[in-house]
């Protein structure tokens, strides 16, 4: 037993040694890359491709292995990292269920009770209609809600008292009607729900309708956010993601953005959180991550330290209020 | 026929030594996440899909969909073996499947799965090529309503054959619909019934009660019954294959109705599992030899696993076409395409013809491949029963754990896999049945789902399962299959006049 663990230190000195980078600290073992989310939905589609880059470009010495646990929407793998403690072969991707679990089923976690490493990008949120519907711009479909009954106007969303359903209601604030929300499972069904005509609008994340976009099946009105999105590639014969107007200038004013961050374990030192923070600076500079911000057409704002941490405060801020108005908290 | 040139193109692109070498592997691994029961086909393309990163895409999807196509192969092998459902498809393969082996009939059985699982497969991919568009614009008509229509339909065509007393079976059923309300509410997005439990979170989930309620329950029946597996005296007969062939062609039609049904809920997308269950009760109701189905019946064996076959394979088209994954497998491969840099929808089939027509052309030539593997492996797979029982139990209880720590890498899953296998062994001693409450367990949650999600498009009003014809066709469908086991009875009275005819559909037990 001793003479085992000499020989696996002189290795693992042997290795530290040749390899040229130095790290003040790297991962002994496989790291575990907890996905609060089932197979196939963003957060787990991003954990995979970062999986996939690392493997590819040789990020690291030490594999990562991707986990699903997607248990009480997410809660399951938030608690798994908070019990955690002091574990640096963990990390976490984020969706705004970081903030929406906790406050809508009273799951005992909180974002402070983990460990900030890095903000990767915010994905944004679109106002779809259906190609065939009259609604040309925000301001016609608004008008329409406002002059309809309430609960007149179906809405389709992923998740229930989470990100779409948020926005939902507070898009129903601006219209003074309530709109009825369904939810679904999963990004893609709640595209296809729209294209056939079973609800009048959806709030999809741009990668999750931009197919049917292209196809002439939806029309986006407007982009919950304070600035048109940067991305000026034409997308469709006659439009650009920068086309798509602010819900702002249609007289909505809802901004909503998704947090796509990593967290740690609590109690981990700072060399550990930098060794990943500067993984994952490598992991954006590299020509696959720009494609695939400008494919899901990401708010691609990179943040760490004091600054991811003010940000995921003053997300928590809004989240609650604008949970507390809807009605969303538990009890 | 532009399909046939485009076809032909895929064929090329498909036939490279390097896509072949690729289909292979492919294949192999699939048939051994198959065959381990927990580590299912999403699990497995899910864990292989970094590694595809830097290959070509076309490549890429051949190698994950083989492994999908494996897997959907290797889950009747320890279903039909060893009662243990090696996948979620492959429960309803263990009704006759299993019997079917104890009799010593395993390598017939196995051969009759794999060939109806081949000719499932074929025949969707038929259908892919040719109906792509067509059947892309059929599944945009489903809205919660038609979901729901559907899966009442699949409960109907299951309920009413239970052979135990009517009274067990709805308790078992409840039992799974209750099982099933545990965890996170879709709906209301509450946590339902956890009593605080971190572990409770995740839900029951139906792999783990399947893989405890049948191996487990298996296991602790049979020793109890003396610690011999009843397959002992199978005789191996490498001639086993052919002599399976020669009896199929009689059951075309059972092969035909359950490529059926497995094609339309793979296309709508109810998946391949209620799929296999629908399909397995059609065949008992109509199939003459109805009444024996359970004590090994080769059609019991047929039926699910065309059903399962097409479904899976069909649940690929509106993967493609519309971006929504007919399975869990399908939701995974539907993640590596948008790595890839390929955006699934409408527009992938006129701009990446050749990744496309090649996936296409890959799924013909991965099935004739894979129909070959498995062939070949008969005579072994039905020889492990030929190991004693004392060397081959503990194997199966450490595969079953591993099996169930795999589906969410917790260890809790595994004691309520044993739980779930004393469950399993009550029931069979008390005589309540296990397949309704496994059908409630899978079915039960997307049911309420579906269901609330109609009634809040209809602000609760039961008149949107009658709206249009698709669903008001589907939901009279389902009630006719409720009533017909009373409708059929009422004929043969009516017919015979007589309650002789009664008297003989009972003992099935």
């Amino acid at each position: 037993m001793f003479i085992k663990l000499i020989t696996t230190l002189g290795a693992a000195a042997l290795i530290a040694l040749s390899s040229a980078p130095a790290y003040a600290w790297e991962p002994t073992k496989s790291v575990e890359f907890v996905v609060p989310a089932g197979t196939g939905g963003g957060a787990d589609q991003m954990a995979r491709l970062i999986q996939g880059m690392i493997i590819k470009h040789d990020l690291m010495k030490q594999p990562m292995v991707v986990v699903n646990k997607s248990g009480g929407a997410g809660a399951e793998g938030f608690l798994d990292v908070k019990g955690a403690k002091g574990n640096p072969h963990k990390i976490i991707i984020t969706l705004s269920n970081l903030f929406t679990t906790p406050l809508a089923t009273g799951v005992p976690f909180n974002w402070t009770d983990l460990t900030p490493v890095a903000m990767l990008a915010l994905d944004e949120f679109v106002l779809w209609v259906n190609a065939d519907s009259p609604y040309k711009s925000a301001k016609d479909y608004l008008d329409a809600v406002k002059a309809g009954d309430d609960n007149q106007f179906k809405m389709a969303g992923t998740g229930s008292k989470q990100e779409d359903h948020i926005i939902t209601v507070a898009l129903g604030k601006a219209a003074g009607k309530k709109l009825t929300y369904v939810p679904f499972k999963g990004g893609g069904d709640v595209a296809v729900q729209l294209v056939g005509g079973h609800v009048n609008s959806t709030v999809n994340n741009p990668i999750e309708a931009v197919a049917h976009w292209r196809a002439g099946k939806l029309r986006p009105l407007c982009v919950f956010d304070d600035k048109p999105l940067p991305y000026k590639t034409r997308v469709t014969d006659t439009m650009a993601w920068s086309d798509i107007p602010t819900c702002r200038q249609s007289g909505i004013d809802v901004d909503y953005l998704m947090l796509r961050g990593i967290f740690m374990a609590p109690g981990v030192t700072p060399e550990q959180v930098n060794y990943y923070v500067d993984l994952f600076r490598r992991v954006r500079a590299l020509p696959e991550w720009q494609e695939f911000m400008e494919k899901g057409a990401f708010n691609p704002t990179f943040l760490v330290g004091n600054e991811y941490s003010d940000w995921a405060r003053k997300a928590e801020g809004t989240h609650k209020s604008l949970m507390q108005e809807a009605g969303f908290i538990a009890k | 026929m532009e399909e046939f040139s485009n076809l032909l193109h895929g064929f090329a692109i498909a036939l490279t030594w390097q896509n072949l070498m690729f289909m292979f592997v492919g294949i192999l691994l699939g048939v051994l996440i198959g065959v381990l029961p927990g580590l299912g086909g999403a699990n497995g393309v899910a864990i292989l899909l970094p590694l595809t990163f830097s290959m070509p895409p076309t490549s890429a999807i051949i190698m994950l969909s083989c492994i999908y196509w494996g897997a959907l192969f290797g889950g009747a092998i320890t279903s039909i073996l060893f009662n243990i459902p090696g996948e979620p498809w492959s429960v309803a393969t263990t009704f006759d499947g299993y019997p079917m082996a104890q009799q010593g009939r395993a390598g017939e059985a196995l051969t009759a799965a794999f060939t109806s699982s081949f000719v499932g497969a074929l025949f969707a991919v038929i259908v892919i090529t040719f109906l792509a568009p067509l059947v892309a614009r059929f599944a945009l008509r489903f809205g919660p309503a038609e979901f729901f229509a559907v899966q009442l339909l699949t409960f109907c065509s299951f309920v009413g054959l239970a052979r135990s007393a009517p009274a067990k079976t709805i308790a078992a059923m409840m039992l799974g619909f209750a099982l099933a309300s545990v965890g996170l509410d879709t709906v209301t997005g509450t946590l339902r019934m956890t009593f605080g439990s971190t572990e409770l979170l995740r839900g029951f989930d139906f792999l783990i009660a399947v893989i405890g309620l049948f191996g487990i329950g298996e296991i602790l029946l049979t020793m109890e019954e003396g610690l011999a597996f009843k397959g002992v005296r199978a005789r191996i007969n490498p001639k086993v294959v052919l002599h399976t062939w020669a009896q199929l062609p009689k059951y075309w039609m059972t092969a035909l109705r359950g490529t059926l049904i497995g094609c339309w809920m793979g296309i709508t997308p109810g998946g391949a599992t209620p799929a296999s269950f629908m399909s397995y009760g059609v065949a008992k109701r109509l199939s003459r030899d109805g009444h024996k189905f359970g004590t090994g019946q080769i059609e019991g064996v047929i039926a699910p696993e065309t059903a399962a076959h097409a479904a899976g394979t069909s649940a690929l088209l509106p993967m493609l076409t519309l971006g929504i994954p007919g399975s869990p497998t399908a939701a995974v491969l539907l993640g590596g395409l948008l790595i890839w840099g390929l955006q699934p929808g409408p527009l992938l089939f006129v701009e990446q013809k050749d990744f496309v027509w090649g996936l296409i052309a890959s799924m013909y030539l991965a099935n004739i491949v894979g129909l070959a593997i498995v062939l070949t492996t008969v005579p072994w797979w039905a020889a492990i029963l030929r190991v004693p029982f004392s060397i081959i139990a503990p194997i199966i209880v450490v595969i079953c754990s591993v099996g169930a720590f795999t589906v969410h890498n917790a260890l809790f899953d595994v004691a309520l896999m044993l739980v779930f296998g004393v469950v399993g062994y009550l029931f069979k001693k008390l005589d309540y049945p296990l397949a309704p409450m496994v059908l409630a367990l899978v079915l039960g949650d997307l049911a309420e789902s579906s269901f609330r999600q109609a009634m809040l498009l209809s602000q609760g009003s039961m008149t949107i399962f009658w709206a249009n014809g698709l669903v008001g066709g589907i939901v009279a469908l389902a009630l006719l299959m409720l009533v017909w086991p009373l409708l059929s009875g009422f004929l043969a009275k009516f017919r015979r006049g007589g309650d002789a005819h009664l008297a003989n559909e009972r003992p099935i037990e």
